[in-house]
C-alpha cells in the first residue's frame, strides 16, 4: 500500500506552510491521500503522520470522525443519496430504494466490479432540488429513477469524466501562491519545514 | 408582503460567470473593501455595529457587538464559517459557488476590521464545485493584489487561506470548527470561555462569522450602516436569505426583507414559494433549520423576524424553512431528523450520545409499527433529561446545543400530532403506508 | 491577591476554595461530594460526562453547568441537591447504562466499579430501553499488557487524554463519531507505552483490563496496604493488594510530592517477581558442584566460617560487599553496621559501577522532585528519564510541556525527553565536562566544546544565567564513558552555578537510602564520611574501618587479582549490571567464598550470572514481604509496608545481618526493626529526628525529607485521606485501612519502641558529607576513524531480575539493536535491519543494526543489558570511553 508519492509529499509541505500549527493543515492532506488512492490506506495515513509529527493513532482517530474520509476501500464513483427531511419530502427514500435495486448492492456496500459505492447520506445542501444526490461530490438534482439509471450508465460510460473526477479528488483547483502577508509571528514555515531529522542535534 | 429592497447577497446572482474576478469587477466588486481600506477599521465595525447585522450562521448574534468582545491580544484569526450543514439549509452553497468574490470581499472587510493576521475560509468537504470557484477566486484575488501583503496599496496585509472539512454537521458549531481547523476531532469545546472572540482558533482571540453574514459586508461599506438598518424592522435589519425547501412549487433560496415578509409570503407567494405542490394542504413547517421546533399553519402570519420567532418558542436559526404538506407522516419526519442528529452528535456528551441513539431506535420502532403505549411519555422524559424543561431556546445538559435540539422535532411533533403518533402505536402501522 | 482562597456556597453551605480550581474539587474538600466519571484531578477537564452538573447562579439565574469545568469564583453559589440536579444526573446514569452491558458479575471491575456504585446508589430500578445494545467484539488487546472491552467504555476520554496528556504516547485515540466511538490503536500498532497500566487503573468501569490481573481476583476479596515502590528510585506510592498470601495488583496512589497516582508498568507489574513460584524458599549450600538445600543454621554457619577464615587469613580488607538497593533503609543500615563495625572492611558499596560516587549523590545541594519541577531551568545530565526514572519523567515533561520550564539536554544521545527541550546539546560521549567548562567560562570558546557548537552553549548558558532557580538532574547519561567525567562535570556547575540545586538520576530502588546508610565506601550512616565520623562511629559501634575502601570497580578488580577472596552480594548481580562484564566474570571466578543474599538462585538453576558461583545462598524477604523504610531521589523517606509473607524460611535482610554478627562474635544491638530505626535516628546525622512515630502519622504517608531542620520535618504534613484516593484512583480508597492514626499506630511495627540499646555518643554528631570536586580525569583520546564512540544507557525492561522474574513484562525487553547514523552506517555500507559485528577491546558481538538520524555521528547507541546481548559486554570500565568497530556479517 502505498505512502505519499514525492509530488503528493510536496503539496502536503506547501499546505502545511499555510499554517500558523502544522496540524492545521492535516485534514487537507488526508483530502489529497484520498486522491491519490480513492481512500486512505494505513500507510497513507502513517506518513500523514510523519510528515505532522503526531502519532498515527491520531491521524486514524481524527479521520475517522469525517464522513468523506475512507479508512476501507471504496469504488471508484462514491454515490450518495441524500434523504434527508427536504428529499425524504420528495421522495428520497423511493430514489435509493430504486438505487440499491440498480446496482445491486445495499447503502454502505461497492460493487463487486468496485465501480460503485452506494451511501445514504445527510443533506448536501442541495434541497431545492430534491430529490438530490453526490457523485464524488459533483451534485445531481430533482433525480427520478430514470434519471438515476441514465447517470449510472453515462458515468459507466465515462461520459462524465470531466465533470466527475475519480472519489477522492475533491478541489482540482491547486492554490497558486503560498502566505505572501508575511504572516503573525512565529508561524507557517519554520513549524512546517521541520523534519525529524532537524530536530535531532 | 414582498418588500421591493433590493437584493444585497445576491445581486450578482445569475450574471454570466458571476463567479469570475472580471464579472466581480464589472459589478462593483471589490468596491466595499477599497472603500473600507480609505476608514479607520474602528469606523468600519461602527458602520457595521450599527447596520445591526445579525448573525446569519444560526445564532443570530450582533456581528458589530461580536467584534468588540475581541479580547486585546496579538495574533487575531479570522474564520468564516462555511460549512453549511444544517439540513434543508443551501444558502452559503449558492453564495460559494456564484458569487465567492463576494465571500473574499467580504472576508477581508472583516478582517480589516478586526485587525486579524490571518484570514482561513472553513467550507464544507462536500462542496467540491464550491471549494474550486473559492479557490480558483482566490487565486484571482491575489493576483488582482486584494489579498496577501499591502492589499489594493493600502499598507494593510492578510492572507486568507481556504479550507476544506471533511463530512461532520458538528464541523458548522464554531468551536467544533475551530478544532476541526487546527486538524483535531470536531468536538465543540466546553464552556467557558463562552467566545472565540476570547479564546479561539490556536487559543487567540478569534472572530467566527458565517459566509452570508460576511458577504453582507461590502454593501455595508459602499452604503452605510445606517442603510441596512433601514431595512427590515428594529434587530432584524437588512436583507436575509431563505432556503425554502419541501412541499413548496418553488423550492429555492430567496433574499427578502427581514420582519416585513411573513411565512405565508415566503411559502405562497408566487414570485417566492408558490404555495404548495398540487395546491395540497399545508400540514406544518419548519421555520428555521431542522433543529428548530416546528410551527402549523395557524403560525403562517407570522413575520420572518428574529425575535418574534424566538417569543413564539422557536427560531429562524439557520434560514431554512420546510414546508410538508398534508401527505407527510409526521413521525417518519422527526424520526428522519432525529436519526440525523443521532449519526451527527460527536460523541462526547452523554445526553447527547445515547440520548440520540435512543430516541432514533424509540422512533424507529414507534414508525415501524413496534411502539408502545409508554413510548410518548418515555420520549418526552428522554428529551427531558437532554434538554431539561422541554423550553427553546434550550437549557442544556450538554456542551454545545446540538444535544438540546434533538428533541425539537419529537416534542413538535407529540405536541402537534399525538393521534397520529398514536394511530401508529395503535394500529401497529404507518398509516401513511411506508 | 491571585492566591487568596474565595468563598463559595454548596447547597447552603459557605467553603473555602482555592482561586481557578474546579467547583468539583472544592466542594470535595468542603465535605459535598459530587458524582463523575470523566474528570480526574490530575489531568486538564473536559466535561464530556455530563454526570457533574449542578445547579450554579451565574447572570441569568442557576443554570445546569458540569462542576468539573467551571472553574470558582468569588461568591459564586452552587446547589448540588435540587431535583433539577438530581433528575439531570439520574438521566445521564441511565443513558451510560442504556449500552453498557450487564456483565458485572464476569467483570473485573464488578465491586469497586463507579459506575455500578452510582447505579446502585441512585440509578432506576429497571431499565426503560428495551432495544439491542450495541455491540463490539469482545476483550481485543490494545498492548501486551491491556485488554479492551468497547461494549463497556463509557467515553470518558479518561485514557486517551492520559496517553496524550501525561505520557505523551498518544497510540490510543477515539476512532468514529456519534455513539459508534470507540477507543482504539491504529490498525496494527499496539499501545506500547511505560504507562500502559495507568489507563486500567483510571477507566472508571471495567472497559479497560490489566492482562495479567484479568480474571484473577474480585475486589471485595483483596486485602491492600499503602506502601512505596521500589522498583526504581522516584519512589511512587501505591497499594499492594493482595489475595490468599499472594501479590496480585499495585495500584498508584497520588502522592502529591511524589507520583500524582501514577505508575511505571515495571512497577505496576512488577509484583510478578515476588509473585514468582521460583523464588527461593530455603538456603542453598555447595557441596561440590552443587547447591543444595540447607537449613539456616547450616548455610549461617557455613558464611560465618567463611568469613571468618579470610578475614584472619588475608584481613578484613580481603571481604567485601556489594550490593544494598535492593534493601529497606533498616536492612542496609544494619549490613553496613555489620561489615564496617563488625567485619571492619569498607570495600563496600550499594552501586555498579553504574552510578556516581556517593560523595558526589550525597554532597551536592539537594533538590526534591517538586523543586525541579517547579524550577526555570533544568539543566538534564542524566539517562533517558523515561526508561529509568520513568515517573519522574512525567512529573518533567508536564511542566515542560506547559512550558513552565526550560529543559536543556546535555546528553550524548536523544532521550524521551529531547522533543520537549529548549535546547539539546549532544556532546561526544566522555566530553561531558568539556562543555561544562565551555557553559562555566566568561567566553565560550568559539569553536564549541565536546562536539556542541559554541552557539548552542551560548543560548543555553544564556538560558541559565536568565533562569531564577535551576536544578541540575544528575546522573549517567551513558554507561560507556567513565563516571570520572560526570563527577568533574558536576564540579563544574556546581562552582559555576551557586544557587543551583541537584536531584540526583541513579536509578536504582533504595540506592539513596543505602548511600544514607552508610553502605560505600568512604561513607557512614547518616550522610558522613569515614574521617569525620570516625570517631562517633568508634564510640557507638566499637570500630570502624582504618581507611577508605574501594568502590565496586574496585572490588571487582581487587577480585580479579586475587586480593579480594570473601565477596557478599547482597541483592546484586555485578555479572548482568556491572558495565563491565569481562572484569565481572573474572573477578567471580577468582574470589575464593561467594555468597548471595537474594530472592532468587542462579539464573537458569546451574546457569551463568553472579549466583552460580555462590557457596551460600541465602534467601530473603522481598517487596512487599517486609516492613521497613524507603528513601527515594531526592532523599525521601517513606514507609513500605508488608501485605504477604516470604516464601519458605525467607528472612528479612537485617535479620541476615544481625543472625551473622552474633556467629562472628559480636552483636549488632537490635531484634526487630524499632530498634534499627531508633539507632538510625539517633546515630545517622542526616536522620536526626525521623522517628517511626513521625512517619507513622497519616500527614507524612508521602514520606520525610531528610535531613529534617532541627529535628522538624522541612515540608508541611499533607494529610491524605482515603477519600481523596479514591476519588484520584477511581476506587480503592474503600479498602484503604490507613485512614486515621489509630490504624496507623496498629499497622506501624515501629510505633512505641523502647528506646535502643546503642547510646548517642556523648559528643556533637558529626557533620554531613559535602562534595569537593577533585582533579580534573584522564580526557577521552580522540575517536579514530574506523571506530565509533559507544554510549549507552537502560530501557524499562531488559535483563535484569527484576523484568525477567515477572512474566508479563519479560516478553516486552526488546532485543539489542545497534543504532547509528545514517552516514556512519552508509560508510561503512550497512543499512537497517542488517546484522552486524560490533567490536571492542573487551568482546565482539553480532546484533542488528538501524540507522537513526538522532545519533550523533560518530558514535554508536547499545542498550545497556538487552536480553542476549548488550552494552555490558563491550565496555571497558577501565577507559574513560569504549570504542567499537562496526562490520557486517554476511547474512547466511
Ligand atoms: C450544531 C450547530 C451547527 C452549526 N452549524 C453552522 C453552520 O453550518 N454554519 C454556520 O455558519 N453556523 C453554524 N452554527 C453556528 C455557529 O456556531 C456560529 O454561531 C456561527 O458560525 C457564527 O457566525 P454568525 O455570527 O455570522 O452567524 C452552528 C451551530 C451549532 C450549535
Ligand atoms: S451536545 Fe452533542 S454534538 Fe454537542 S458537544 Fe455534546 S455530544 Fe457533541
Ligand atoms: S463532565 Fe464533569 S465529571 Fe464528566
Amino acid at each position: 500500500m502505498a505512502r505519499l508519492t514525492a509530488e503528493n509529499v510536496q503539496r502536503a509541505r506547501q499546505l502545511i506552510a499555510l499554517y500558523p500549527q502544522s496540524r492545521s493543515a492535516l485534514i487537507p492532506i488526508l483530502h489529497i491521500a484520498q486522491e491519490q488512492d480513492g481512500w486512505l490506506t494505513p500507510d497513507a495515513m502513517a506518513h500523514v503522520a510523519e510528515l505532522l509529527e503526531v502519532d498515527p493513532a491520531e491521524v486514524y482517530g481524527t479521520a475517522s470522525f469525517y464522513d468523506m474520509l475512507f479508512t476501507h476501500p471504496v469504488g471508484r464513483h462514491l454515490v450518495s443519496i441524500c434523504t434527508n427531511l427536504a428529499c425524504l419530502l420528495n421522495g428520497a427514500d423511493e430514489l435509493l430504494e430504486h438505487a440499491e435495486e440498480r446496482l445491486g448492492i445495499a447503502a454502505g456496500g461497492t460493487t463487486p466490479d468496485g465501480e460503485f459505492t452506494l451511501e445514504e447520506v445527510e443533506c448536501i445542501a442541495f434541497c431545492g432540488a430534491a430529490p438530490c444526490l453526490a457523485v464524488n461530490w459533483r451534485f445531481f438534482g430533482n433525480v427520478g429513477n430514470d434519471d438515476f439509471d441514465q447517470l449510472v450508465d453515462d458515468l459507466a460510460a465515462g461520459r462524465l469524466a470531466d465533470d466527475v473526477p475519480p472519489h477522492g479528488t475533491l478541489c482540482r483547483v491547486r492554490r497558486r501562491v503560498g502566505l505572501t502577508a508575511g504572516g503573525p509571528p512565529g508561524t507557517a514555515t519554520d513549524e512546517g519545514s521541520k523534519s525529524p531529522q532537524d530536530t535531532a542535534t | 408582503m414582498i418588500t421591493d429592497a433590493e437584493p444585497i447577497v445576491t445581486a450578482r446572482i445569475g450574471k454570466p460567470q458571476s463567479w469570475t474576478l472580471q464579472s466581480y469587477l464589472d459589478n462593483g466588486g471589490y468596491d466595499g473593501l477599497r472603500k473600507a481600506l480609505t476608514m479607520e477599521p474602528g469606523q468600519v465595525g461602527e458602520e457595521v455595529l450599527g447596520a445591526n447585522l445579525l448573525g446569519r450562521g444560526g445564532a443570530g448574534f450582533e456581528a458589530g457587538k461580536k467584534w468588540g468582545m475581541l479580547r486585546k491580544a496579538q495574533p487575531v484569526y479570522l474564520v468564516v464559517n462555511g460549512d453549511e450543514s444544517e439540513p434543508c439549509t443551501f444558502k452559503d452553497h449558492m453564495l460559494l459557488e456564484e458569487d465567492p468574490h463576494q465571500v473574499i470581499e467580504g472576508t477581508l472587510i472583516c478582517a480589516y476590521a478586526v485587525g486579524a493576521s490571518q484570514a482561513f475560509i472553513y467550507v464544507r468537504g462536500e462542496f467540491a464545485l464550491g471549494l474550486e470557484r473559492l479557490s480558483a477566486a482566490l487565486n484571482e484575488a491575489y493576483a488582482f493584489g486584494a489579498v496577501g501583503g499591502n492589499i489594493l496599496g493600502s499598507g494593510f496585509s492578510i492572507d486568507v487561506v481556504v479550507h476544506p472539512g471533511a463530512g461532520a454537521y458538528i464541523c458548522g458549531e464554531e468551536t467544533a470548527l475551530l478544532e476541526s481547523l487546527e486538524g483535531k476531532r470536531g468536538y465543540p469545546r466546553d464552556k467557558p470561555p463562552y467566545f472565540p472572540a476570547a479564546i479561539g482558533l490556536y487559543k487567540a482571540p478569534t472572530i467566527v462569522n458565517n459566509v452570508e453574514t460576511v458577504s453582507n459586508l461590502p454593501w455595508i461599506v459602499l452604503n452605510g450602516g445606517k442603510a441596512f438598518a433601514g431595512l427590515g424592522v428594529g434587530r432584524s435589519a437588512g436583507t436575509r436569505l431563505f432556503s425554502l425547501a419541501g412541499h413548496v412549487k418553488r423550492p429555492a433560496n430567496y433574499e427578502i426583507e427581514m420582519a416585513k415578509t411573513t411565512f405565508r409570503d415566503l411559502i405562497y407567494d408566487p414570485r417566492l414559494g408558490g404555495g404548495i405542490r398540487e395546491d395540497n394542504e399545508l400540514k406544518a413547517f419548519v421555520p428555521g433549520g431542522v433543529s428548530a421546533p416546528w410551527f402549523g399553519p395557524d403560525q403562517l402570519d407570522m413575520p420572518l423576524d428574529q425575535d418574534a420567532v424566538g417569543k413564539a418558542g422557536s427560531m429562524l436559526g439557520s434560514g431554512s424553512v420546510v414546508a410538508m404538506d398534508d401527505t407527510t407522516c409526521m413521525v417518519r419526519a422527526a424520526w428522519r431528523i432525529t436519526r440525523f442528529f443521532h449519526r451527527e452528535s460527536c460523541g462526547q456528551c452523554t445526553p447527547c450520545r445515547e440520548g440520540g441513539g435512543w430516541l432514533d431506535k424509540i422512533m424507529r420502532r414507534i414508525e415501524l409499527g413496534e411502539g408502545r403505549e409508554a413510548d410518548l411519555d418515555l420520549l418526552l422524559d428522554v428529551c427531558d433529561n437532554i434538554a431539561p424543561g422541554l423550553s427553546w431556546p434550550p437549557q442544556k445538559t450538554t456542551i454545545c446545543v446540538l444535544g438540546p435540539s434533538i428533541p425539537s422535532s419529537i416534542t413538535s411533533g407529540i405536541r402537534m400530532f399525538r393521534d397520529e403518533f398514536l394511530v401508529h402505536i395503535k394500529e401497529g402501522r404507518c398509516p401513511f403506508g411506508r | 491577591m491571585a492566591d487568596d482562597p474565595v468563598q463559595i456556597t454548596v447547597d447552603g453551605k459557605a467553603m473555602e476554595a482555592k482561586p481557578g480550581e474546579m467547583v468539583i474539587a472544592a466542594a470535595e474538600r468542603g465535605g459535598v461530594y459530587i458524582p463523575r466519571f470523566c474528570w480526574h484531578p490530575r489531568m486538564r477537564p473536559v466535561g464530556m460526562c455530563r454526570m457533574c452538573l449542578v445547579e450554579i447562579k451565574g447572570p441569568r439565574g442557576f443554570a445546569l453547568m458540569p462542576a468539573c469545568y467551571v472553574p470558582v469564583a468569588d461568591g459564586q453559589e452552587v446547589v448540588t441537591d435540587s431535583p433539577k440536579v438530581k433528575k439531570a444526573q439520574d438521566g445521564v446514569l441511565e443513558f451510560l447504562l442504556i449500552n453498557h452491558p450487564l456483565d458485572c458479575p464476569v467483570c473485573d471491575r464488578g465491586g469497586e466499579c463507579p459506575l455500578q456504585d452510582q447505579t446502585f446508589a441512585f440509578g432506576p430500578g429497571e431499565s426503560r430501553f428495551v432495544e439491542e445494545k450495541r455491540h463490539w467484539a469482545k476483550p481485543i488487546p490494545i498492548s501486551p499488557l491491556v485488554h479492551l472491552d468497547r461494549e463497556r467504555c463509557i467515553q470518558c476520554s479518561r485514557c486517551t487524554r492520559f496517553a496524550d496528556e501525561v505520557a505523551g504516547d498518544a497510540m490510543i485515540d477515539f476512532v468514529g463519531r456519534a455513539d459508534m466511538t470507540e477507543v482504539n490503536t491504529f490498525p496494527g500498532r499496539p499501545f506500547i507505552s511505560n504507562f500502559s497500566g495507568n489507563i486500567v487503573q483510571i477507566c472508571p468501569v471495567g472497559a479497560l483490563l490489566a492482562t495479567p490481573y484479568r480474571f484473577r481476583a474480585r475486589p471485595w476479596d483483596l486485602d491492600v496496604v499503602e506502601s512505596t515502590c521500589t522498583f526504581c528510585a522516584v519512589g511512587c506510592r501505591m497499594a499492594l493488594q493482595s489475595s490468599s498470601n499472594r501479590l496480585i495488583r499495585h495500584l498508584g496512589v497520588d502522592s502529591d510530592p511524589v507520583n500524582h497516582g501514577w505508575l511505571c508498568d515495571r512497577g505496576r507489574f512488577g509484583y510478578e517477581m515476588v509473585d514468582n513460584p521460583a523464588r527461593l524458599r530455603n538456603p542453598l549450600v555447595r557441596t561440590g558442584d552443587q547447591l543444595v538445600e540447607a537449613s539456616w543454621n547450616e548455610a549461617m554457619t557455613a558464611v560465618a566460617q567463611g568469613l571468618r577464615r579470610v578475614r584472619d587469613s588475608a584481613g578484613a580488607d580481603a571481604v567485601a560487599v556489594l550490593g544494598g538497593a535492593r534493601l529497606a533503609n533498616e536492612d542496609a543500615y544494619a549490613w553496613a553496621k555489620l561489615a564496617k563495625g563488625v567485619l571492619g572492611t569498607d570495600n563496600v558499596d550499594c552501586q555498579m559501577g553504574d552510578g556516581l560516587p556517593a560523595e558526589v549523590v550525597l554532597g551536592l545541594p539537594r533538590a526534591t522532585i517538586d523543586e525541579a519541577c517547579g524550577a526555570d531551568a533544568v539543566l538534564l545530565l542524566a539517562p533517558d528519564l523515561k526508561e529509568e526514572l520513568p515517573v519522574f519523567y512525567l512529573r518533567l515533561r508536564e511542566q515542560a510541556v506547559e512550558g513552565n520550564l526550560k529543559l536543556i539536554e546535555l546528553s550524548p544521545q536523544g532521550t524521551g525527553l529531547s522533543t520537549h527541550a529548549e535546547l539539546r546539546l549532544r556532546y561526544r560521549p566522555g566530553e561531558a565536562a568539556a562543555v561544562a567548562r565551555a557553559l562555566a567560562a566568561e567566553r565560550v570558546p568559539e569553536e564549541g566544546a565536546g562536539g556542541v557548537s559554541a552557539e548552542d552553549i551560548g543560548r543555553a548558558a544564556e538560558v541559565l544565567a536568565a533562569a531564577g532557580s535551576v536544578v541540575i538532574v544528575l546522573g549517567r547519561p551513558s554507561l560507556a564513558e567513565s563516571a570520572d567525567t560526570i563527577v568533574d562535570a558536576a564540579g563544574v556547575l556546581a562552582a559555576a552555578l551557586p544557587r543551583a540545586t541537584f536531584l540526583s538520576a541513579l536509578r536504582r530502588g533504595n540506592v539513596h537510602g543505602a548511600l544514607d546508610m552508610g553502605l560505600a565506601p568512604g561513607i557512614l550512616p547518616g550522610r558522613v564520611s569515614l574521617d569525620d565520623g570516625r570517631e562517633w562511629f568508634t564510640q557507638a559501634w566499637g570500630q570502624v574501618p582504618a581507611s577508605r575502601g574501594l568502590d565496586a570497580g574496585g572490588i571487582l578488580e581487587a577480585a580479579a587479582a586475587g586480593r579480594i577472596q570473601a565477596l557478599v552480594l547482597v541483592g546484586a548481580d555485578p555479572a548482568c549490571d556491572f558495565p563491565d562484564r569481562a572484569l565481572a566474570a573474572t573477578a567471580l571466578a577468582n574470589v575464593g567464598f561467594t555468597v548471595v543474599v537474594d530472592l532468587f538462585g542462579p539464573t537458569p538453576p546451574g546457569g551463568s550470572g553472579s549466583h552460580t558461583r555462590a557457596d551460600v545462598v541465602l534467601p530473603v524477604a522481598g517487596y512487599g514481604e517486609r516492613p521497613g523504610t524507603t528513601t527515594n531521589m531526592e532523599g525521601r523517606v517513606s514507609r513500605l509496608n508488608q501485605k504477604v509473607t516470604a516464601p519458605g524460611t525467607s528472612r528479612p535482610d537485617w535479620m541476615v545481618a544481625a543472625d551473622l554478627a552474633l556467629r562472628l562474635g559480636a552483636d549488632l544491638g537490635f531484634d526487630s526493626l524499632d530498634d534499627i530505626a531508633l539507632e538510625i535516628e539517633r546515630l545517622a546525622p542526616s536522620h536526626a529526628g525521623l522517628t517511626p512515630q513521625l512517619l507513622a502519622r497519616p500527614g507524612y504517608r508521602d514520606g520525610v525529607m531528610v535531613p529534617l531542620a532541627d529535628g522538624r520535618p522541612t515540608e508541611a504534613d499533607r494529610p491524605r485521606e482515603a477519600i481523596e484516593v479514591r476519588a484520584n484512583q477511581a476506587h480503592l480508597g474503600n479498602v484503604l485501612p490507613e485512614n486515621d492514626p489509630d490504624s496507623d499506630a496498629r499497622l506501624d511495627p515501629l510505633a512505641g519502641a523502647p528506646a535502643p540499646p546503642v547510646a548517642a555518643p556523648p559528643m556533637g554528631r558529626p557533620p554531613v558529607i559535602r562534595f569537593r570536586p577533585g582533579a580534573a580525569p584522564p580526557k577521552a583520546p580522540p575517536v579514530d576513524a574506523y571506530s565509533l564512540r559507544l554510549v549507552s544507557g537502560r530501557n524499562l525492561y531488559d535483563a535484569a531480575t527484576a523484568v525477567q522474574r515477572s512474566p508479563s513484562l519479560a516478553p516486552l525487553a526488546p532485543g539489542p539493536c545497534l543504532r547509528a547514523n545514517p552516514a556512519d552506517l552508509a560508510r561503512m555500507g550497512v543499512t537497517t535491519g542488517d546484522r552486524v559485528r560490533v567490536s571492542s577491546s573487551r568482546k565482539s558481538l553480532v546484533v542488528d543494526v538501524a540507522a537513526d538520524a538522532r545519533v550523533l555521528r560518530g558514535s554508536a547507541v547499545l542498550a545497556f543489558n538487552a536480553p542476549g546481548e548488550g552494552a555490558a559486554e563491550l565496555i571497558d570500565a577501565t577507559q574513560p570511553v569504549t570504542d567499537v568497530r562496526v562490520e557486517t556479517v554476511k547474512a547466511t
